[in-house]
């Protein structure tokens, strides 16, 4: 197992309150296996990232049963080996490519920097390995590119940038937090090919963040969804997406938009009622009820159990309650 | 390739090329240089030494004035020293002053505002308290203060002008870094393994130089009135140190009898501090992005 999450909870300490981002989060990711997270924003996606990265702030309280990388607990680890794992180990590339770039320095002395930093090479092999790289994630005239600011790129070249930058040290875990959210949507595709075609050819796992299902539909072996900090349905990527049995994921399938609906003009998307819950007063019971058209008595008072494939006492079968 | 090495050269000559539209600025660096190089060729520019005494010819005034000897261009003063080359062999010294007191006061300065930006909490608020402190005397009265403990003399007039100006660097760059160490770039280079070191030193930092190279160059006119300011009052340079603050000081009994004495030497700090400012203010609307078209 290379990832292995138990019982993850993190809290902040706010004015109003203690205000719990994630609670009792439990997942595990396999070497080579594509992960998708989805869930609207505020659901403790980006959150878990960071405390994966050992970056979360530090008034987050963080507790787990299990928190450990190949098998080395990661709560306890000291700054220095968090250094030495961070971008090595595990790597991650962000939302906006554009401002997760250093604008004083150009393309190359930022690669060939993170080069350094964790591989044993001369300035110049940096160099030659930087080239390699960028060619690697397609882009085109890499010598020029190496020399160029990050204002020079465009969003999706620097994306690319940012995926060399974060392959460079040949990570077992890459990270991918909503790494086409900034991007038009024809580049889009082309960075999540890129990903996926990296993920193979390097046999690393990849955990890729989205609130977009369509994102994840294509490009991932697994998918969770993730509600109010917790893991609401997992399972495989095409079971999911296809026989969806919580009514939260069914609900987020809804509202995609498909072809058949776009081109009928008139008709309105369905959406979900209601907003996420304000995480420093939590409902009782099941987390989504307040938002639930099929919410039962018991939904009200019980919260349901993690164990199964889906957070609910009444799973849908084929979109209806059973 | 050709192309390439235009981009790289773009970043000097898009500021060059917004500085030169201000004439103020323009003009102020032309003086400066002018400054500049009267302080590195003083030896071979300045007639006489500066402390050799001319018998007979005390208070001579300038020879463009009736009364004046064509040998001492800027006149004597009341111990017969040629005021030109006082004053040429007290460029270097001034400017010197203002240099030392940048220079002591940014690397200090930007050390703690980078602390206290990038760590926050006990490291800032320890940082800032005292640095509130500092700010809480008036500058001035705080540098006689610090000179006085020191003792008088021209290196002590450093440390004082120095000490007081460290808030003003403190306080910018903490805001500087608060700001800059919130952005995507940062939480990157931490997730690529850097430590704070280089965070701060190699990531940050380069991104907050601009404007604490205008905040270096107004604090060098300030630097300059400041020494000369102290060497007035008696604190600085002391005589026979050619320092201009200090000549105005000796002067200042003459000044109805002799006023020559006291023009030319408080002439030359207004001009280095206004073309300083005048370069300060140019720099700022050329890096400053805020300021920008």
């Amino acid at each position: 197992m290379l990832l292995d999450v138990q019982n993850l909870t993190i809290t902040f300490d706010t004015k109003y309150g203690p205000l719990t981002a994630v609670r009792d989060l439990s997942f595990s990711l396999k070497m080579g296996e594509t992960l998708g997270v989805v869930g609207e924003s505020g659901c403790g996606k980006s959150i878990t990232n960071l405390a994966i990265m050992g970056l979360l702030p530090t008034q987050a309280k963080i507790s787990a049963t299990r928190l450990a990388f190949e098998g080395n607990d990661l709560v306890s680890m000291s700054e220095r080996q968090w250094q030495r794992l961070r971008g090595k180990d595990i790597a991650m590339i962000f939302q906006d490519p554009m401002s997760a770039l250093n604008p004083c320095y150009t393309v190359g002395h930022q690669l060939v920097e993170t080069l350094l930093v964790h591989r044993d090479f001369s300035k110049k092999e940096a160099w030659s390995e930087s080239l390699n790289l960028m060619e690697q994630v397609g882009i085109p005239a890499p010598s020029e590119r190496l020399k160029a600011y990050p204002h020079e790129l465009s969003g999706g070249m620097a994306q690319r940038v940012m995926i060399a930058m974060a392959i460079s040290s040949n990570p077992k875990l890459l990270i991918a937090d909503e790494p086409t959210t900034a991007l038009d949507v024809t580049i889009q595709d082309q960075i999540l090919r890129l990903l996926k075609d990296l993920q193979e050819k390097r046999q690393m796992s990849l955990m890729l963040v989205t609130h977009d299902l369509g994102v994840v539909a294509q490009n991932t072996d697994r998918i969770q969804v993730m509600y109010a900090g917790e893991v609401v349905e997992s399972g495989l990527t095409q079971e999911v997406i296809h026989h969806p049995t919580h009514p939260y994921t069914s609900g987020l399938l809804a509202g995609h938009p498909t072809a058949e609906v776009s081109t009928k003009g008139k008709a309105r998307l369905p959406s979900i009622p209601g907003m996420v819950p304000d995480l420093r007063h939590r409902p009782q019971g099941c987390q989504f009820h307040p938002r639930c058209s099929y919410a039962q008595d018991k939904c009200r008072r019980e919260m349901p159990s993690d164990a199964g494939p889906t957070r609910c006492f009444y799973p849908l079968s084929n979109g209806r309650p059973a | 390739m050709e192309t390439n090495q235009q981009k790289e050269l773009s970043p000097f000559r898009e500021f060059w090329h917004s500085f030169a539209q201000n004439r103020g600025a323009v003009i102020g660096l032309a003086v400066l240089t002018f400054f500049i190089a009267i302080g590195i060729f003083s030896p071979l520019l300045a007639p006489y030494s500066p402390s050799q005494l001319f018998e007979g010819t005390y208070r001579l005034p300038p020879a463009f004035t009736s009364g004046g000897n064509i040998k001492f261009f800027l006149g004597t003063d009341d111990v017969g020293r040629d005021i030109l080359s006082r004053l040429i062999y007290g460029t270097s010294l001034s400017l010197g002053v203002g240099l030392m007191v940048v220079v002591v006061s940014l690397i200090s300065g930007t050390i703690l505002g980078l602390l206290a930006g990038y760590f926050e909490k006990h490291v800032d608020s320890t940082i800032m308290r005292l640095t509130d402190i500092i700010m809480a005397l008036p500058s001035t009265l705080l540098a006689i203060v610090v000179a006085a403990i020191l003792g008088p003399g021209l290196v002590n007039a450093v440390w004082a002008v120095s000490i007081v100006a460290i808030p003003n660097y403190i306080r910018l760059v903490r805001a500087l870094v608060m700001a800059e160490k919130k952005r995507a770039y940062v939480t990157a280079a931490h997730a690529y393994g850097a430590g704070h070191i280089r965070i701060m030193l190699s990531e940050i930092l380069p991104n907050c130089t601009a404007p604490i190279i205008v905040q270096a160059t107004l604090g060098l006119s300030e630097g300059i009135l400041n020494a000369a300011a102290l060497g007035f009052l008696g604190l600085g340079a002391q005589p026979p140190t050619p320092e201009w603050g200090t000549m105005l000081a000796d002067a200042r009994p003459f000044m109805e009898s002799s006023p020559w004495m006291v023009t030319f030497p408080g002439l030359s700090i207004l001009l280095v501090v206004l073309a300083l400012n005048l370069v300060g203010d140019g720099l700022r609307d050329a890096l400053d992005p805020r300021l920008k078209k």
